[in-house]
Parts: C-alpha cells; sequence; structure tokens
C-alpha cells in the first residue's frame, strides 16, 4: 500500500526555510555536520553513486515499508536540519588535511573566557566534536599551558542541565518573540534617550562587544551600561586611581624578579594572568647544571594558598596584620606611613629580613597584593614598588584591558540606587547570575521584582533567570563566535566547535537585536568588526591567520610610565582592629564564584590545601578549633550583628590563627542537578561593607555535617616521599639527594630477565620543585581519559576515580607548617607489584617498559590494587561511566576506553596519544621524536613540571633530566624501579628568617 | 590410656549404639529445637540470597570498600571459614593416620563441618569479584582466546587450593557414609527411605572383601587428604606472604595460618558439638574425654598463633624498617587498635585457661571459649586484612573501611548456609560414624581379640 507522507515531508522542508539552511553557504572543508552534508553537492553525489536505489527515496514520496526503514535517519536529519545554524568557516590550527579523516582528530585554536579574560585555548575535535582542551602555545596567557576551568568547559558544553529554549514567564518561546519584545523596548525608550534602559554586564573585555555598547550608548545616551562581576577586582582599579591618577593595570614579569613578597596573592594558581606567571616565575626555579641561583618567594597570607604552599617563606597573618604588616614594610622600604603600627615580634622579623632582601634586590625585587585586599593594601604596594623602582623591569603598568574599567560594587550599588528611585524601566542582564552572587544587603530580589521588563541571557535558567521575565540560553564558549582580551591585552578570536546544540544566543547577537533591524549571527558581526579595523584588503588574511593562530597580532598593550601620588600612600585607612574572629571570602578555588558549580570535574577536584571536594566550610587554624572547641565536620555559627551562618568546620593548618575563610559559590539552589545543595551559601554574611573581610563571633553548634576530603593523612610520617633540600645545602653537596638512594635495589639486580624493546622505552620525571599543585593535571587527565565523576557520597567512601593526583603535605608547626605538593599517578614501575598478583593477567607489561591494563579482561578482583605501594589504581565500584546521557556520549575521547562496572583503571601514561604518534612515525618509516607525544598531565602543566619520552634516545629531554642529581623514585627502596621519577624540591630559604 | 576415661559407655551394645545413632535419622520425630534452628538458619539463608541479589544488581560498590582498602568483610570471612574448615580434615585424615581412636566420635560432623565451612568460603572469593559474570576466568580451561589464567598470582594457587580441597573432603566424606548407608537402609521401614539409602549405599554388602577395599581405601584418601591440611592454608597465606604490603609480606605466615586455621577449626567443632550432644543426648558417644583432648588441640595451636604473633611483633620493630614500624604502630594506636587489642584477648589470653582440668572438663566454659576463639579468629583476619591495607607506604592515600550492611548480611547469610546445611545434615543423616563406633566399642570390649 502506498501511503503518501506530506507531514514528514514538508516538516523537512519548512524546517529548511525557517532557520534559513539554504542561504549561500560559504565553502569550507573542515566544517562538517550531517545536514552540510545532506546538503552539499558532494553529499548529494555521494549519495548517488553509493545507495543508487536510496538516493529516489531522497526526495520522491515514500511507501510505508521504506518510510520505517528510514525514519530513525529522516527524523534525525529533519532534527538537526532545525537547530544547525549556517555554517561557517574556520581553521584547523595544526594539520590541513585534505579532509577530514575519521578517527583522526583536528585542532582548532579558540577561546575560553575567564573572569572576562580570554584565555587561548587548542581545542581537539573528533569529528565535529570538542573533546579536549590544551592550551594555546601562541597566546601571552597560556603559552600552552591549561588550567582546571579551561579543561572543565568540555563538560560544561555537554552538560544536560544547561539551558535549551528561550523562557518567559515559564513558557517555552520563540527567538522571534524574544527579539521583538527586545526591540519594543528599546522603541519605547527613544524617546526618553534610553534613560530607562539598563544593562548589566559581568567584566567586559571583548572589542566587539565595547563597540556595540558604544553604539548602544549613542543611540541611547542616557542609558546606563553597569557591571558586576562578584570577584571583579574593585580594590585594584580603586587603588591604582588614587595611585597613578587614572585606571591602570599592573602586570608583572615574573622571570626578572629575584625576591617576590606576595601579600596574600595567589597569583600562581588564580587570576586572569596565573599560567603565565607560573611559568614565568617557576623558570627562575629550574635549578639544573646549568644555572645554579633561583629566585626566593616570601608569602604573607591570611589563608593557605597554593602559592603560599609554594614559598620559600609564608607567614600566615589575619586581614588586619597584613594591613600592618605591608603599612610597615613601606615604612621601613623609605615610604612615608603615617599612624601607630602593633605587629606582633615574628611580623616584625619578617618585616626587616624582607625589607632588606627587597631592597638588596632593588629594581629585581618585586612586591604584589592579593586581588581581595583593601585598597589601603594596593596603594601601599604600589608605593613600595615605586620605592624599589622595580617598574619596567619586574613590574609595568597599562591602560586597562577591560573596555570600561570600574568598581562592579559601586555600577551594582547604583543600579539599586536607580531601581529605588523608579529611573529603571527595562533591564537586560548579559550572562553573570547577580541574584546569587551579589551581598545580600542590596537585597537584590526584591529589588529586581519593581522593575517591569527583566531578560536575562545566561547558560543556565539560574536564580537569577528565575526572577526575570524572560531567559535567553546563551550559546557555550565553543559554540560561539566572538573576541577576547587576555590580561596582557592581546586579542583572541573564539571560534565555535560545534554548532549551538541549543538555541544559544551569544552576547554580540543579543545586542545586536537592539542595533539592527534585522538578526545578525555572531560571525558576521565579528568579522565585520574585525575587518574594518583591518581594512578591507587585509581583511581576509588576517581573519583566517588570527583563527588559524588563535591570537590577533599586535594588540598587546604596551607598558605606559605612571607616576606615583606619594600622597596617596600617606594616609591610607587601615583595617580597625576587633576582638571578633577575622573572617575572610573567597572565590572558591574550583566552583569560583559558583558559576562552575554544575560541573562535575571542578565540584569533585579536591580543593587547594584543604583537598575538599563537593562542598565549602568554615576554613579555621588548628589553634582557633582548639579555642572554639571544634573538630572537623562540627558546625559553627558565625553570627554578625542580626546576621548569622551555619557552616561545618574544616581545620587546614597554616589557616592564620584567628581567620575564618569561607568560600564563595555554594548553597546554590537553580545551578543544575549537579550543583544545586551543595555545601553553604555565604551570602548571608556577605554584605557590601565587607566584601571580601568581614568580622563575627563564632560559636559551636550542635550537630555536624560530613565532608568529602580526598586526603586525610597530611605528614609524611617521616617517610622518604618527597625529597627536598635547600639551595645551600644542594650547592655544598650535590649528591645529598643522590645519597639517600644508595641502597636501593638496581634494575640489574634481578634473577628475571625482562625483554625490552630496542626503540622505546616510556617514561616520565615530575619535578616537584615547579609543582605548584594546580590541578591541572589532574583535570587535563580526566578530560583526556574520560574519567567519571562519582559524586560526593562516593568520595566519602574513598572512591574518587582521578588518575593523577595531587598529595599535598604538611611539615612542622601546625599554625604555620611547611608545604611540599606531589602528582602521583602510575609510575609505571619496570618491576610492578600490581602485574604478578592478577590471577587473570589483566595487568601486564609491555615491552617498551608500559604497565599496561587490559580492561576487557580484568575481573575485579582489586589484588593488583591491594599490592600497589603508590596506591594510584582506581577501581569502578559501581557503573560510575554515564553511558545514559545523550549528550556525554559526545564528549568522550573515542580514543579511550569507557570502563563499565567492576573494572580496575589507572593512568596508562596516555596511551592512546603514544600510539597515535607511534603510527605516524612508522608511516614515515622512523622513530617518534622527542617531544612528539605529550601526555594530558604534561601538556596541562603550566610550569612544565612533567616531561614524558624516550628513556632509550639519551637525547631526549626526559633522559637529560633523568640524570639530574635530583632525581629519585619514588618508594624506590621496594625495588619497583619506577619509570616515572621525581626531581626533589629545593627551597631558597633566607637564612635570617629560618 | 587406661586411667582414662572410657570413650564409649561401657553398657552400650553394638545394637544400641546402631539404634542410638540411626534413630535421630529414621525414626525419630522432627524435634522441636531442631525446626527451631533450622527455621534460623534459613531465614539467615534469606538474607543471604538478597545480599547477593543486591550485590549482583549493583557491583561490589553496594559495600564498604575503596582505595586503599580493596579487601575486608570478603576475603576476611573467606579466610575464616577455610580456616575453620581444617579441623574437620585435620580430625579424619591426621588423626587416622595417628591411630587416634578417639576421633571416632567426632569425625562424622566435623568433616560434615569441613564441607559446608568451605562451601560457605567458597561463595566470597566468587563473590568479591568485580565482574561475577567472568569468574570462570580463573579455571585453566581450553578457549578461544588462547588465554591462561596467571600462574603467578597467589589468587589463582588459591583457586586450585580451595577446589581440590573442597573435592577431597567430598570424597573423603561420602566413603566414610557408604557403610552407614547400608546400615540404615538395612534399618529403615519406608520404602522409598530404603531405596535412598540403597541408592547412596553403592550395593555395599559387608562382606569382608568390602571391607578389606574399603579401609585400603580409606586410608589411601586419609593420606592424600593429610598434605591438605596444610597445603590449603598455607596457599591461602600465600595471598598475603607474596604481596609486597607491611603486614602481609612474612614469611611466618604459612605455619601460623595454618596453626590459626586448626585451632578455630576445634572451637568449631566444640561449638558444633557441645549442644549436638546435649540436645540429641549422644553424650555416651561424645564424651567429656573427647572435649578435653579437643581442648588440649587447641591450647595447642593457641600457643603456636601466639608465637606467630609474638615474631609478627618483634620482626616488625627489629627489621628497622619504617614501614613495618608504622605498620606496628598502627596496630597498637591506629584507629582500628581496639580490634587488635580484641584478638590478644580472645585468642591468647583467655584460652591460657584451658591449661587448667577444671576448665576444660566444664562443658559450658568450654563451650563460651570456643566462641570467643571463633570470633579472635576472625578479628584476627580483619587485623591482617584491613590493618595492613589502610595505611600502608604512602600517607596521602590512607584511609578509612567500615562495612555496610550488605557485607554484614552476606556475613550472616553465609553463617545461615552454614547452619541449615548443618541442620539438615544431623537430621537426614548419621552424625556420628555408626560402624566405626561399633568397631571401636568393639575394641573396647576386646570382641576383636577372638582371632
Amino acid at each position: 500500500m502506498e501511503i503518501n507522507l506530506p507531514i514528514l515531508d514538508s516538516k523537512v522542508k519548512t524546517n529548511d526555510q525557517t532557520c534559513g539552511c539554504h542561504t549561500p553557504m560559504i565553502q569550507d572543508r573542515y566544517w562538517r555536520s550531517l545536514d552540510e552534508l545532506a546538503d552539499s553537492p558532494d553529499f548529494q553525489q555521494y549519495l548517488k553513486t553509493e545507495f543508487p536505489t536510496k538516493h529516489e527515496l531522497w526526495d520522491t514520496p515514500i511507501n510505508r515499508r521504506d518510510f520505517l526503514k528510514i525514519m530513525g535517519a529522516s527524523v534525525a536529519l529533519a532534527a538537526f536540519a532545525g537547530c544547525r545554524k549556517p555554517m561557517q568557516k574556520i581553521f584547523p590550527y595544526t594539520e590541513t588535511p585534505e579532509t577530514l579523516v575519521p578517527g583522526k582528530p583536528l585542532f582548532f585554536a579558540s577561546t575560553i573566557p575567564f573572569a572576562g579574560y580570554g584565555m587561548g585555548v587548542l581545542v581537539e575535535s573528533h569529528e565535529g566534536r570538542p573533546t579536549k582542551i590544551e592550551g594555546n602555545p601562541n597566546h601571552p596567557t597560556s603559552l600552552g599551558a591549561s588550567n582546571i576551568f579551561m579543561h572543565a568547559a568540555v563538560l560544561a558544553l555537554y552538560d544536560p542541565d544547561r539551558s535549551q529554549s528561550i523562557q518567559y514567564s515559564g513558557m517555552t518561546q520563540t527567538w522571534e518573540k524574544a527579539s521583538q519584545a527586545m526591540r519594543e523596548e528599546a522603541a519605547a525608550q527613544v524617546g526618553k534617550q534610553g534613560s530607562g534602559l539598563r544593562i548589566l554586564t559581568e567584566t567586559i573585555t571583548s572589542p566587539l562587544i565595547a563597540s556595540q555598547m558604544v553604539a548602544l550608548q549613542k543611540k541611547f545616551p542616557s542609558m546606563k551600561w553597569h557591571q558586576y562581576d562578584s570577584t571583579h577586582r574593585d580594590a585594584a582599579h580603586d587603588a591604582s586611581i588614587r595611585a597613578f591618577g587614572r585606571a591602570t593595570d599592573t602586570h608583572y614579569k615574573m622571570d626578572q624578579a629575584d625576591v617576590v613578597l606576595s601579600i596574600d596573592g595567589d597569583f600562581m594558581t588564580t587570576g586572569p594572568s596565573h599560567l603565565r606567571y607560573a611559568r614565568d616565575f617557576v623558570s627562575r626555579r629550574k635549578v639544573q647544571k646549568e644555572s645554579k641561583s633561583m629566585n626566593r618567594l616570601y608569602v604573607v597570607e591570611s589563608t593557605p594558598s597554593m602559592t603560599g604552599g609554594f614559598a620559600d617563606h609564608r607567614l600566615p597573618l589575619s586581614s588586619d596584620e597584613i594591613d600592618g604588616f605591608t603599612r610597615a614594610l613601606a615604612r621601613t622600604l623609605g615610604v612615608p606611613v603615617e599612624g601607630s603600627i602593633a605587629l606582633s615580634s615574628e611580623a616584625q622579623k619578617w618585616v626587616k629580613e624582607v625589607a632588606s632582601d627587597l631592597s638588596q634586590a632593588g629594581r629585581r625585587a618585586l612586591v604584589l597584593a592579593g586581588d581581595y585586599q583593601p585598597a589601603s593594601v594596593h596603594i601601599l604596594v604600589h608605593a613600595i614598588n615605586d620605592a624599589l623602582s622595580n617598574a619596567g623591569t619586574t613590574v609595568y603598568y597599562t591602560t586597562p584591558v577591560e573596555a570600561v574599567p570600574s568598581n562592579h560594587l559601586a555600577s551594582l550599588k547604583e543600579l539599586c540606587n536607580d531601581i529605588d528611585a523608579g529611573k529603571v524601566d527595562s533591564l537586560f542582564i548579559l550572562g553573570g547570575n547577580p541574584l546569587y552572587t551579589a551581598p545580600s544587603d542590596l537585597n537584590l530580589q526584591a529589588r529586581f521584582d519593581n522593575i517591569r521588563f527583566r531578560m536575562h541571557l545566561s547558560p543556565y535558567e539560574d536564580e537569577t533567570s528565575m526572577r526575570c521575565h524572560w531567559h535567553i540560553p546563551q550559546t557555550h564558549p565553543l559554540e560561539s563566535w566572538g573576541d577576547l582580551r587576555a590580561a596582557d591585552g592581546t586579542v583572541s578570536l573564539q571560534q565555535p566547535l560545534i554548532a549551538p546544540l541549543y538555541e544559544g544566543k551569544t552576547p554580540s547577537e543579543f545586542l545586536s537585536v537592539f542595533l539592527n533591524d534585522a538578526d545578525q549571527n555572531a560571525h558576521d558581526l565579528l568579522k565585520e568588526f574585525w575587518s574594518l579595523r583591518w581594512g578591507s584588503i587585509n581583511a581576509e588574511k588576517e581573519w583566517k591567520i588570527a583563527l588559524h593562530d588563535g591570537v590577533v597580532v599586535n594588540t598587546v598593550l604596551a607598558p605606559e610610565s605612571v607616576s606615583f601620588r606619594t600622597s596617596a600612600a600617606r594616609s591610607v585607612e587601615g583595617l580597625l582592629k576587633t576582638n571578633d574572629i577575622d573572617v575572610i571570602f573567597r572565590p572558591d578555588p574550583t566552583i569560583w564564584d559558583g558559576q562552575y558549580a554544575n560541573n562535575g570535574w571542578l565540584q569533585e577536584l579536591p580543593k587547594g590545601m584543604a583537598k575538599l571536594t563537593w562542598d565549602n566550610a568554615a576554613i579555621m587554624s588548628p589553634s582557633l578549633a582548639e579555642k572554639l572547641k571544634v573538630k572537623n565536620e562540627d558546625f559553627i555559627t558565625l553570627s554578625e550583628d542580626k546576621r548569622s551562618l551555619k557552616m561545618p568546620v574544616w581545620i587546614l593548618p597554616g589557616q592564620a590563627t584567628n581567620t575564618i575563610t569561607l568560600h564563595l559559590g555554594y548553597g546554590r539552589t537553580l545551578a543544575g542537578s549537579v550543583g544545586n545543595q551543595r555545601g553553604f551559601n555565604i551570602t548571608a554574611l556577605r554584605q557590601s561593607e565587607g566584601y571580601w573581610q568581614t568580622n563575627a563571633s563564632a560559636q559551636k553548634t550542635s550537630g555536624n555535617y560530613r565532608l568529602a576530603c580526598t586526603q586525610h593523612h597530611n605528614s609524611m610520617e617521616g617517610r622518604d616521599i618527597i625529597r627536598e633540600i635547600t639551595l645551600t645545602e644542594l650547592l655544598r653537596n650535590p649528591q645529598a639527594i643522590q645519597e639517600k638512594s644508595d641502597h636501593d635495589p638496581k634494575p640489574e639486580e634481578t634473577l628475571y630477565s625482562h625483554p625490552r624493546a630496542q626503540d622505546y622505552a616510556w617514561g616520565m620525571t615530575i619535578d616537584l620543585n615547579s609543582c605548584i599543585g594546580c590541578n591541572a593535571c589532574v583535570t587535563g587527565c580526566q578530560s583526556e581519559n574520560n574519567i567519571p565523576v562519582v559524586g560526593k557520597e562516593q568520595v566519602l567512601l574513598g572512591r574518587e576515580m582521578q588518575w593523577i593526583r595531587v598529595d599535598r603535605y604538611f611539615n612542622g608547626n601546625p599554625d604555620d607548617p611547611e608545604v611540599a605538593y606531589q602528582p602521583v599517578a602510575c609510575v609505571h614501575c619496570e618491576n610492578a607489584p600490581c602485574e604478578p598478583v592478577c590471577p587473570v593477567g589483566a595487568t601486564v607489561h609491555s615491552d617498551e617498559g608500559l604497565n599496561e591494563m587490559v580492561y576487557n579482561r580484568c575481573i575485579g578482583t582489586r589484588y593488583c590494587s591491594n599490592n600497589c605501594p603508590y596506591k594510584v589504581r582506581r577501581f569502578n565500584f559501581l557503573q560510575y561511566a554515564d553511558t545514559d546521557t545523550p549528550s556525554y556520549k559526545l564528549m568522550n575521547n573515542p580514543n579511550v576506553t569507557v570502563r563499565a562496572r567492576g573494572v580496575m583503571e589507572k593512568c596508562t601514561y596516555c596511551v592512546q596519544r603514544i600510539n597515535a604518534a607511534k603510527i605516524e612515525a612508522d608511516k614515515e618509516d622512523r622513530l617518534v621524536r622527542d617531544g612528539e607525544i605529550i601526555t594530558a598531565c604534561q601538556a596541562a602543566c603550566p610550569t612544565q613540571a612533567i616531561v614524558f619520552g624516550n628513556l632509550n634516545d639519551k637525547g631526549s629531554r626526559v633522559s637529560k633530566i633523568k640524570e639530574d642529581l635530583r632525581n629519585y623514585g619514588l618508594l624506590a627502596d621496594l625495588g619497583t624501579h619506577p619509570r616515572t621519577t621525581y626531581l626533589a624540591k629545593v627551597r631558597n630559604p633566607n637564612p635570617a628568617l629560618s | 590410656m587406661s586411667n582414662h576415661k572410657p570413650l564409649i559407655r561401657p553398657d552400650a551394645s553394638y545394637g544400641s549404639v546402631a539404634d542410638e545413632i540411626g534413630n535421630v535419622v529414621l525414626t525419630d520425630r522432627f524435634k522441636p529445637g531442631w525446626i527451631v534452628g533450622v527455621c534460623i538458619g534459613f531465614a539467615l539463608l534469606q538474607v543471604l540470597n538478597i545480599s547477593i541479589s543486591w550485590l549482583l544488581a549493583r557491583g561490589i560498590g553496594v559495600w564498604g570498600l575503596n582505595i586503599p582498602v580493596g579487601w575486608g568483610f570478603d576475603i576476611t570471612n573467606f579466610v575464616w571459614w577455610i580456616g575453620i574448615g581444617h579441623a574437620g580434615t585435620f580430625i579424619s585424615a591426621i588423626l587416622l593416620l595417628c591411630n587416634q581412636k578417639w576421633r571416632t566420635s567426632v569425625n562424622r560432623f566435623s568433616e560434615a563441618m569441613t564441607i559446608f565451612a568451605v562451601m560457605c568460603a567458597g561463595l566470597f572469593p566468587v563473590l568479591h569479584l568485580g565482574r561475577i559474570w567472568k569468574a570462570y576466568w580463573l579455571f585453566p580451561y581450553p578457549n578461544q582466546m588462547a588465554l591462561w589464567p596467571q600462574f603467578r598470582s597467589p589468587l589463582l594457587w588459591d583457586v586450585f587450593a580451595v577446589s581440590t580441597y573442597a573435592s577431597v573432603s567430598v570424597v573423603f566424606w561420602l566413603i566414610g557414609l557408604i557403610p552407614d548407608f547400608a546400615t540404615l537402609r538395612d534399618r529403615a521401614q519406608n520404602i522409598w527411605v530404603k531405596r535412598l539409602f540403597g541408592f547412596a549405599s553403592l550395593g555395599w554388602r559387608g562382606s569382608a572383601s568390602h571391607w578389606h577395599r574399603y579401609q585400603t581405601a580409606y586410608l589411601l584418601l586419609a593420606g592424600l587428604s593429610a598434605p591438605l591440611v596444610v597445603s590449603v592454608h598455607t596457599t591461602v597465606s600465600f595471598d598475603f606472604a607474596v604481596s609486597i604490603l607491611p603486614g602481609w609480606h612474612t614469611t611466618i605466615f604459612p605455619p601460623y595460618f595454618v596453626a590459626g586455621a586448626i585451632y578455630s577449626g576445634f572451637a568449631m567443632v566444640l561449638t558444633l558439638a557441645i549442644p549436638f550432644r546435649a540436645y540429641y543426648q549422644q553424650k555416651n558417644l561424645i564424651t567429656e574425654r573427647h572435649l578435653d583432648y579437643m581442648a588440649r588441640v587447641m591450647l595447642a595451636t593457641g600457643l603456636i598463633v601466639a608465637y606467630g604473633y609474638i615474631v609478627e611483633a618483634f620482626t616488625s620493630w627489629y627489621s628497622g624498617n619504617v614501614y613495618e614500624l608504622g605498620l606496628f604502630a598502627t596496630r597498637l594506636k591506629g584507629p582500628y587498635a581496639p580490634i587488635y587489642y580484641a584478638l590478644w584477648l580472645c585468642n591468647i589470653i583467655l584460652p591460657q585457661l584451658l591449661w587448667f582440668k577444671k576448665y576444660r572438663s566444664n562443658t559450658i566454659f568450654l563451650f563460651i571459649i570456643s566462641l570467643v576463639i571463633n570470633t579472635g579468629m576472625w578479628f584476627e583476619r580483619f587485623v591482617i586484612i584491613v590493618l595492613s591495607l589502610h595505611r600502608d607506604f604512602i600517607p596521602s592515600s590512607w584511609g578509612m573501611y567500615y562495612p555496610t550492611k550488605w557485607e554484614i548480611g552476606l556475613f550472616l547469610g553465609s553463617m545461615g548456609l552454614f547452619v541449615t546445611l548443618f541442620f539438615l545434615f544431623i537430621r537426614f543423616l548419621p552424625a556420628i560414624s555408626i560402624f566405626e563406633t561399633i568397631e571401636l566399642l568393639a575394641e573396647e570390649k576386646g570382641d576383636l581379640k577372638h582371632d
């Protein structure tokens, strides 16, 4: 029986028409998607030649049986046709094959935003699916390295909780309706010069969006543009105006500094420049044969940061003591500071010795203040740097990277005042989640309800979206065209790796609604904007270069000379010392201000020093805990005036004795299924006065709360795990580290023969003197190797799955310990204890030295893990890998098996990358070259602490590093002969302070 | 031996012995105590069912195991059960070869106990696998993948040791039952019971040639199973001794494990025999002399175990090895220290009372001490397995292990299996060897001296 199916047929056509898929397409060889295939002449030709009988079906009425057969494909095509946008040209980064080779990934340069700044990335794409993010070597604040937020962007892209449709008062709406509503609002404002119009954005560095805002401001002169990012560096902004008379950005040349003092600044693991700073700073600590000098780092801070843990000297001080310390230091270095300063004797000693060390280093010294220190400290630090006259050598100043630098909290307060005055008719919020992040005293929620028209563009339907009339889904950075500036001003372009999975809009598309009558897509907006700048002749070439390289040339900001106003330092306001506990607020180390709350990789990533996952806590020192009579996981109530906050306690050695740290980002209610109701919302205590620091009293409260920590034991128990030495000692006795290995069994001391390949012997070194504990290797590995997230309950049971972990040990006084980090993954023992005990031979040794795990063969006895002295094996106690969520299926690295329940897994040295390189080398009939294989952890590492390569090649980097006298094998005394070895940590203490 | 109490009450006759034992099987009604016992066992068996079903449905994650503690209740229970089994083989094989007559009254049910304990033990190595459905890969069988198991792994040796042990024990036990099956066949009234025992007795007619061959076979089998007493638990101890973990990596483990196994096995025999002889009025067959002998064996093996504990501690200290010292500090002061002290109390300190005849002849005390020793031996395995795993080389990985209700359920369930099987056994099979008791009686009466 023939049945006509006009509905299916017409639906396909309708979809084609509505989404404009037949708009002329730019010829593109590398960007493939199903609808492009369907429409392209190539595909039509392919269809005819490959399936001559089926070709007819494509455009003729179908009979029922055939319909049933191809229904699946048709529906899929209809769906794709319905949601895809016109294709634009993007360029692969490293390789330009004739066509996409299935199974072979392509790399594209793009940009991921962090706090409004651009982080240059290379995105690995498998058949049109972005699966992994690496740093872009051309990008000045990546230099090829990457951080946890960059890696986690992949997971966010495929997050099924992302907002998928436009919402109007809880109903799904179309973009046509939404843009019509926007245009109507704008039209109503034309007569009033836009005086009732407000736009609230986060930090904007994008030249395109800045230009759109300028155009919008021109169209609506009385419109106000507010910016609010709850972690914005307001104090630094204010301080620069007070110190130099205008807003400036401060940049550091870490590689030039001999002595660095960081005043509560975690410059190596947070902030938009941290990858660069970490690389530069650590470049001065690579003690090898050729270089025998090292920089020295002093850190004064309230709560232990990764930078603090890396310091040669670290002094925990509460907020008011930091203030006093900075004043005293400034005064000692000749800055006229008024007022009396009370300091503890230890702090006084520090001031004296640090001041003398700094002035000795002079222009090669550097002092920096943390982003969340008050403006007064920033001004004093400017004064100190001025006194050291290090401008141009270790520090330089530029005009701000932000399009319109401002104090964000002040900007938000101004918006509040305008709302109260009834001046705000319509508010458009581009990104951000102010209703969650704003301090509680602004009462933003109630104020918002007084605005007649509210529209929110954001990637999730979050707390703010719920209180807005309209919610527009925002595209993910990997789906967007755009541009962003790095912290040094360099512009890099965002190019999409995949067509938007949902109905997302970019901020530029959103703003263009006000500026144009017809919709414009982000690609055209961006290209138009940059073409104007480049001039019509060069535009196409420059565009290609910018897309290919990921950066726009000559956009870095030039250093400017600034003059410090001495008067600014003289009378800086101080912090009042109270008897209450000093409470400081900090962005969470992994979920930041809550914007990453729904990201499982970041939630499960052990946080900084505390190694907590999935929660925030009231972090306090051992001595304060003793004073308050609390233990870990007890509740305390922090009270200030009438406000109070109940939090569980986590005791962290190294915390300033009278300071409690509270991290932002938790207690979210509309983050998504991963982030909802995790941890505690601290905004109850966070006011616009006391935005980063306040005082409160604390009291033990009944009850407790389980916190999932991944490292329960903080001491090395006197074992030879992390070897460390001071620089002086190393220079005096270069053999000192080797001497400890004298009794280790040697590889040749064995009765057994170990077959060895002639060509390759893979090995790795990890330089403990370079590891800053930033966790980038952990997320990098998680992304590369399809490592599942297990959830808080499983972490509590001790079943986290990350293949590489960063161990953190404390040593000495619990209130002021020494800290050391050690990344540990499978060390690929040549004489691996895990191998002989497996009854089915599921873990075996390759002749190239890899300790291989055969998932298919594993029956899950866990004997290998029991017998592994490094405890680096991870077991799938339950079905952890999410094989049900459709979007996550796209995310997985196709070259790595997704492990099932009941099998053991562990680090493979990224065997998929090794084999890919070997295949390439075999094709060219050569050996794999040194540096051709970069493991995921190595690629991520900002300080290049991890080096991987062929030990049989005596010229390889890893072979040379293994000859270093600091090289040692972890637990090598057990006779395991680990292929991964460590380079001992070297400290460079000031003899006067130690 | 003359000053000893007789092994069989003097007024017993051949017929009365056969009646006493056989009537339990053939004519006695179901006693209320037995029914209660079976019900308890059967209820626990359902706990086993549920625990296994949930485990299969969800995975090993329903237990409390983690990294670093990859083995917990599962292997602890395995070693405990396998240890308990040892007394049966020891009694039936080694005591037979040593011509210890007193074994006669207890050998049948201690052999049964062995088989049931091995069945319980065998559950755990299979259930502890992450992918239970691939358990058959543990056996060396020709396959299309051309893959053998890994012969270097002690777990594989376990597979051989335990399966050999189970099969030899079953054969030995069944052969021992043949003459008794024939007796029951002869005495049974019900035609179906007669046919059933007739089938089981394999045509036994009690002819002299039958007896001749029978005794040769029995001795040979005893010779075959005697080494198993030593080898099985030695192999089990290799699971630990072969590894490199402090607390596992010790050369004393094989003898110490074997002694411990016999220790716990005799404790279990007492735990079962004392209520059995009281409830079924078999006190004239299992006499106080039997109990006294078993108490002595426990005392002796307990001292060997104590020696093991002391040498472990001494070696840790004497080695000066930081990991060994760390392990011992953990045992003494770590979070699980109470279990270590409980182990000393249960296995070493309290059993010293067995030096005194007063206690050895006190049945109630013996029953209690046998329970204490069984608990203590379970603690021993827990200490060896969990305490060594939870704090090994690198402190950052140290963790804690707490069993979940599913592990406890599985443990209780395995006891349910054991209890159920044991109750069925004492009701449906002759729990004491009829022919050997008669043989012993004949010997005591001097009837055998006619020749």
